[in-house]
C-alpha cells in the first residue's frame, strides 16, 4: 500500500460523523505496554526512556514533574471537579511495539479494526482514486498515545514541511523543539501544563519553513482507549516567516464509566508574515445523562504571535467532554498582529464548560476578534470567560468581542466572565454580549415546515452558531454542524 | 371529497375556552374565506389545526385528507399536506431561507417515500416559485424574515408555500401589511398555487380586499369561537359594507 494516499472528504465525514454517535460504546481488546500505575519520578523516567528521549528531554521532564507537586489545583473557574487521584492512573500506555513500521499493512489489524469501528478514515485512503482537485488531508493517527502511522509524509517533506509525531521531531529534529517546546506554554504556566510536560507521551510537531504554503490541510483525530489511562497531548506548530498552515483537530473516545483525565498542551508560534489557523471539532464523550463519566478536558493552548503581521486564528467547536476547561489564547508580540478565536461550546445533560481565550495586545497595531457561541441545555453550566489585555506600549489596539448564549430549558445556566484591561488610551475595545431562548415561536414554525423538533432544534442552532462554523474548514463543517444536532439531541420537549 | 372536516371542535388556550364547537368542510378545489371580528378564534382555529403547543384540544374531531389530524405531530401534518401561513413570520437568525426550505422539503418528502431534491432541482424551483411572487432570489439567501420587512415576510410566506406545494393552506391574515401592489402579487400568487382541482385554502381575512384577487367560494363568519354564519362570495361584500354587528343581528 502507498503511504500517499487521499480521503474522499464525503466519506471521511459521514463516517466520522457516524463515529460521533456514541451507540457503539465498545473498547477495544489490544496488548497495552503500561507504564506502572500512579505518578512518580520513575514514572516520567519510564516514558521517557520508552520515548527514546535524549538526556535534556528527561531533564525537562524532571523539572516539570518536580514543579508539579509544589502546584495546587486551579479553582477559580465555574466548575466542579470532583478530586483527581493522581495516582490512580496510567501514564503511558502504546500498542505493541513490532519493528518499525514501514507502511500501515504493518500496523496492528486490531488497530485498524478500531479506526475501522470509529470511521477514522485510515481504511478508506486506499480506496480513493481522489476527486479532481478535492483537497488532500494528511491524517497523523495517534492511537491512545503512540503515532502508528503517518501518511503524505512525502509530499510534505517535497514542500519542506515538518509534519511528525513530537516523539519523532525529538528525536530528529532536536534543535528546532529545543528552540520552541515550553516557549509559549512554559512548564509553571499552571497545573495541568506543568503535568502535561511532565508526563506528556505523544503529539504533533509542524514546522513550515519560510515562505512555505502547507499544500494541505493538517489532521490529527485522537483516540482515547486504555482504561485509566491518562491522555497527555502535546503539540508544537511553528510557522516561519511567510509561512502558512492549517491545522484540524478532531476528538472522539468510546463509552466509559471512569472518567478520564484529559490534560494536553498545544503550542504556536507565528513568524514574520506567518498565517495558522487551528480548528477543533471535540467531541469525546460526554457522561451519560444522569452526569456519569466523561472526559476531563483540562486544555492548555497558546499561540505566540511574535512576528510582525503574524496571524493565528484559533476555531472550535466544544460538544464533549464532561468537564472542559480550556482558554486558547494568542500573545499578540508582533507589531500589526492579528489574533481570532471563533467558538462554539455546546454543554447538555450534566457537561460543564469553562472556555474562552486571552488576547495579550503587545505588539503596535495588534488587533483581536472573539466571537464566542455558548449553547446550554439540561442541567448543563456553560460559561465563557475572557481576558483582554492591553499592555501599555501597545498604540492602536483594537479588539472586538461578542458573547452569545442560547439556553435550551429552564435548568441550565449560561454565565459570561470578560475580562478587559487596558492600559494605553489608544486602544478601541468593543465588548457585545446577548442571551436567549430557543422561542416556541421557533421551534413551531420550523416544525409546521416539516421538521421534526430535534431537526428543528439542530438547524435553529446552526444558525445561531452560523458565525463560527463558517471559519471551520469545508473538512469539518458538515461534521460539526451534525455535531450540534446530535450533541442537543433530546434536551427539548 | 372531503380535504377537511371540523366537526364540533372546541379548544383552551391557557385554560380559556376559544373555540366553542366548531364545525366546517372543505372540499377539494374550494377556497373558503373565514372573517370575523377581533377576539373571535381566527387565529385560534389556524394554530389549532397546524398543533402548536399550548393550544389544547378539549372536543370534536378534526379529519385530513382521511386522517385523524390530531394523531399527527405539527411535521407529520406538514407532510400530509397542511400549510400554514402565519400572521407574524418568524425569523430565523443565521439559517438561509433557501437552508429552511429545503430541509424542510427534503423532510415532507422524505415522510412521504421519495428521494431528497438534489441542490440544483431544489434552486430551480425555488427560483420559479420566487418569480411567480416576485420575490428576489437574493431575499431567499438571507437568513428567515430576519430584516424583512411586513410584507417581504408574506410574499416568502407564499413563496415558502409554492415550494412545500401543500394539499392544503390555512393562510391568516396573509393580506396584513401589504400595499395595494403586494396585494394583488400574493393574491395571483395564492391562485397559480392553490387554485387547482386537489387542493384547497383556507383564508382567515379581516377585509374585502384579498377576496378581490382570490375569489372566495365560500366565506363564512366566525364569532364567538364557532361558525355563526356562511354563503358565498357576496357574504364577505355584505360584512364589508355593514359590518359585523349589522349581519349578525
Amino acid at each position: 500500500m502507498s503511504e500517499e494516499v487521499e480521503i474522499r472528504d464525503a466519506e471521511a465525514r459521514a463516517a466520522a460523523a457516524r463515529a460521533a454517535d456514541y451507540e457503539h460504546g465498545w473498547s477495544a481488546d489490544i496488548e497495552q505496554e503500561f507504564a506502572p500505575k500512579g505518578l512518580s519520578e520513575d514514572t516520567v523516567r519510564f516514558i521517557s526512556a520508552k520515548k527514546e528521549e535524549p538526556e535534556w528531554m528527561l531533564d525537562w521532564r524532571l523539572k516539570a514533574y518536580r514543579h508539579w507537586l509544589t502546584m495546587e489545583t486551579p479553582d477559580w473557574a465555574k466548575l466542579d471537579i470532583p478530586p483527581i487521584d493522581y495516582q490512580d492512573a496510567y501514564y503511558y500506555a502504546a500498542p505493541k511495539k513490532k519493528d518499525a513500521l514501514k507502511s500501515l499493512d504493518e500496523v496492528d489489524p486490531e488497530i485498524l479494526r478500531v479506526y475501522e469501528k470509529l470511521g477514522i478514515p485510515i481504511e478508506e485512503q486506499k480506496v480513493l482514486a481522489g476527486v479532481e482537485g478535492a483537497r488532500k488531508v494528511a491524517v497523523d493517527a495517534v492511537f491512545d498515545s503512540v503515532s502508528v502511522a503517518t501518511t503524505f509524509r512525502k509530499e510534505l517533506e517535497e514542500a519542506g514541511v515538518i509534519f511528525r509525531s513530537i516523539s519523532e521531531a525529538i528525536r530528529e529534529y532536536p534543535d528546532l523543539v529545543k528552540r520552541w517546546l515550553g516557549k509559549v506554554v512554559p512548564m509553571h504556566d499552571n497545573y495541568f501544563a506543568a503535568l502535561n510536560c511532565a508526563v506528556f507521551s505523544d503529539g504533533t510537531f509542524v514546522y513550515v519553513p519560510e515562505g512555505v504554503r502547507c499544500p494541505m490541510e493538517l489532521s490529527t483525530y485522537f483516540r482515547i482507549n486504555a482504561e485509566n489511562t491518562g491522555q497527555f497531548e502535546r503539540t508544537l506548530i511553528v510557522a516561519d516567516k511567510g509561512a502558512y498552515v492549517s491545522y484540524l483537530e478532531g476528538c472522539t473516545a468510546p463509552m466509559r464509566d471512569e472518567n478520564q483525565l484529559h490534560a494536553a498542551v498545544v503550542e504556536l508560534v507565528a513568524l514574520d508574515d506567518a498565517e495558522i489557523k487551528y480548528s477543533t471539532v471535540q467531541n469525546w464523550y460526554p457522561g451519560d445523562a444522569e452526569g456519569r463519566g466523561g472526559i476531563y478536558n483540562f486544555v492548555t493552548k497558546r499561540a505566540l504571535c511574535q512576528g510582525r503581521n503574524s496571524k493565528v486564528s484559533w476555531t472550535q467547536v466544544e460538544t464533549g467532554s464532561a468537564i472542559t476547561w480550556k482558554y486558547p489564547s494568542c500573545v499578540l508580540n508582533g507589531e500589526n498582529s492579528v489574533g481570532e478565536f471563533y467558538s462554539v461550546a455546546v454543554t447538555n445533560n450534566y457537561q460543564q464548560a469553562d472556555t474562552g481565550t486571552k488576547m495579550i495586545h503587545n505588539g503596535k497595531g495588534s488587533r483581536s476578534t472573539i466571537v464566542s457561541k455558548g449553547i446550554s441545555a439540561g442541567h448543563s453550566n456553560n460559561t465563557y470567560r475572557g481576558l483582554v489585555r492591553v499592555a501599555p506600549q501597545a498604540e492602536g489596539v483594537r479588539n472586538f468581542t461578542q458573547c452569545d448564549s442560547l439556553l435550551l430549558g429552564d435548568k441550565c445556566g449560561a454565565h459570561t466572565v470578560p475580562y478587559i484591561e487596558v492600559r494605553n488610551p489608544s486602544a478601541t475595545i468593543e465588548h457585545e454580549a446577548t442571551t436567549s431562548k430557543i422561542s416556541d415561536d421557533q421551534l413551531f414554525y420550523a416544525m409546521q415546515r416539516g421538521l421534526d423538533q430535534e431537526s428543528a432544534v439542530a438547524l435553529i442552532v446552526n444558525g445561531f452558531a452560523k458565525e463560527v462554523l463558517q471559519q471551520l474548514p469545508m473538512e469539518f463543517a458538515v461534521e460539526a454542524q451534525k455535531l450540534l444536532g446530535i450533541s442537543l439531541e433530546g434536551s427539548v420537549g | 371529497m372531503s380535504l377537511l372536516r371540523i366537526e364540533n371542535l372546541t379548544n383552551t388556550v391557557a385554560d380559556k375556552p376559544i373555540l366553542k364547537g366548531l364545525s366546517l368542510t372543505l372540499n377539494a378545489g374550494e377556497i373558503h374565506a373565514i372573517m370575523g371580528p377581533n377576539g373571535a378564534g381566527k387565529s385560534t382555529l389556524a394554530y389549532t389545526l397546524g398543533g402548536r403547543p399550548g393550544y389544547e384540544v378539549t372536543g370534536g374531531s378534526v379529519e385530513f385528507d382521511g386522517q385523524d389530524l390530531f394523531d399527527m405531530e405539527p411535521h407529520e401534518r406538514a407532510a400530509a399536506g397542511l400549510f400554514l401561513g402565519f400572521q407574524y413570520p418568524v425569523e430565523i437568525p443565521g439559517v438561509s431561507n433557501l437552508q429552511f426550505l429545503r430541509e424542510s422539503l427534503n423532510s415532507q418528502r422524505k415522510a412521504r417515500g421519495l428521494d431528497p431534491l438534489s441542490g440544483g432541482e431544489f434552486i430551480k424551483l425555488a427560483k420559479e416559485k420566487a418569480g411567480l411572487l416576485g420575490l428576489d432570489m437574493e431575499m431567499l439567501k438571507r437568513p428567515v424574515n430576519v430584516g424583512f420587512s411586513g410584507g417581504e415576510k408574506k410574499r416568502n410566506e407564499m413563496v415558502q408555500m409554492g415550494i412545500l406545494d401543500p394539499k392544503l393552506a390555512i393562510l391568516d391574515e396573509t393580506d396584513s401589511g401589504l400595499d395595494i401592489d403586494a396585494l394583488r402579487v400574493v393574491g395571483e400568487g395564492i391562485n397559480a398555487i392553490m387554485r387547482k382541482p386537489d387542493k384547497a385554502v383556507l383564508l382567515i381575512t379581516h377585509y374585502q380586499r384579498l377576496l378581490d384577487y382570490v375569489k372566495p367560494d365560500f366565506v363564512h363568519v366566525l364569532a364567538g369561537g364557532r361558525i355563526v354564519k356562511s354563503g358565498g362570495a357576496d357574504l364577505a361584500l355584505e360584512l364589508e359594507r355593514e359590518g359585523y354587528a349589522e349581519v349578525l343581528a
